[in-house]
């Protein structure tokens, strides 16, 4: 089962794993909202070097407020970011 | 130079050689290892490439005009894209990446980007433009998202809330741009001749309706 339901706050981690991976630096770190639950998926950091992917990942498309990643951000204050991230990529609030 | 460096000066080859780009270079080593290597046969690999190139922004302009006209298509085809083109006889690959599409309205205004390389809806529209790929647009876009689109000639109003989508996994996304004013009596023809490859990435409108 996923960890996170449409709606949790989660925090992306910060991290470098040598080899492929697919969360940009600029929103590790970051604070956002699961805005959709995009299904479960091959993990593709083992995809990358010729493993079976397994066990499957959630994906999740996560919300940001611009103006909460960019300070010098002008636009309307509800503009946003939307981003997919991995499950093993997210923390709780709490876990920091 | 010498003579002795080059024992052939003074021959000029009839045709021009091209130098082959590094980057092409390195392509077509991978594809010779991997026919000799057996992995995959020319055959397939140029089945594949063909399948790529078949695909248009046409195709892309035709279920926008359905999707500007039917609502009850529309309904499906946010809700779940494959499903809805299955019905209408677009056949999209059963295996990731898959479709999402988002529609563009007077509140909210979707522009997709790849930060990490060039994700794209390649299924549905072919290959991205160049522009798409390159480190500028990458960069920009998720920064000055507003900036950039009127770079490519949108200004939206301070009200219209914009969103961003940043596909860095296994989901590609097609905007159904705005409908433009003026285009009630229109057919499907002259609908989606006015969806621009760039109206579904989503950095600018559609034409607008006299410009048929």
């Amino acid at each position: 089962m996923e960890r996170f339901k449409v709606g949790d706050t989660v925090k992306v981690r910060i991290d470098s794993p040598s080899g492929h991976y697919r969360t940009p630096i600029y929103i590790q770190g970051m604070t956002g909202v699961i805005e959709s639950v995009c299904g479960r998926f091959k993990n593709p950091e083992k995809l990358a070097y010729g493993h079976d992917g397994y066990p499957l990942e959630t994906l999740y498309t996560v919300e940001f407020i611009q103006r909460d990643l960019w300070p010098d951000y002008t636009g309307n204050i509800a503009d946003k970011l939307l981003i997919d991230i991995y499950e093993h990529w997210l923390n709780t609030i709490n876990e920091g | 130079m010498s003579n002795d460096q080059h024992p052939n000066h003074g021959h000029h080859e009839t045709e021009t050689e091209v130098q082959a780009s590094y980057y092409a270079s390195r392509s077509k080593a991978i594809e010779t290892l991997l026919v000799e290597k057996g992995v995959m046969t020319t055959t397939e690999i140029d089945r594949e490439v063909n399948a790529m190139d078949s695909k248009s922004p046409a195709d892309g302009a035709k279920i926008v005009a359905l999707a500007w006209s039917d609502d009850l298509f529309r309904t499906k085809l946010l809700a779940n894209a494959s499903e809805a083109l299955k019905e209408i006889g677009y056949e999209l690959p059963d295996k990731t990446p898959y479709l999402k599409v988002v529609a563009n309205s007077d509140d909210i205004h979707y522009v997709v980007v790849c930060t990490l390389c060039s994700c794209y809806p390649r299924m549905l529209l072919g290959r991205p433009p160049d522009w798409y790929k390159s480190l500028a647009y990458r960069s920009r876009v998720v920064v000055s998202p507003r900036e950039v689109m009127e770079e490519f000639g949108l200004r939206l109003s301070d009200d219209v809330e914009v969103r961003v989508l940043d596909s860095t996994a296994d989901m590609r996304y097609m905007v159904i741009p705005r409908r433009p004013l003026g285009t009630e009596g229109f057919d499907q023809d002259s609908l989606a001749a006015l969806v621009t490859r760039d109206s579904m990435i989503g950095v600018s409108d559609p034409l607008s309706a006299d410009c048929l």
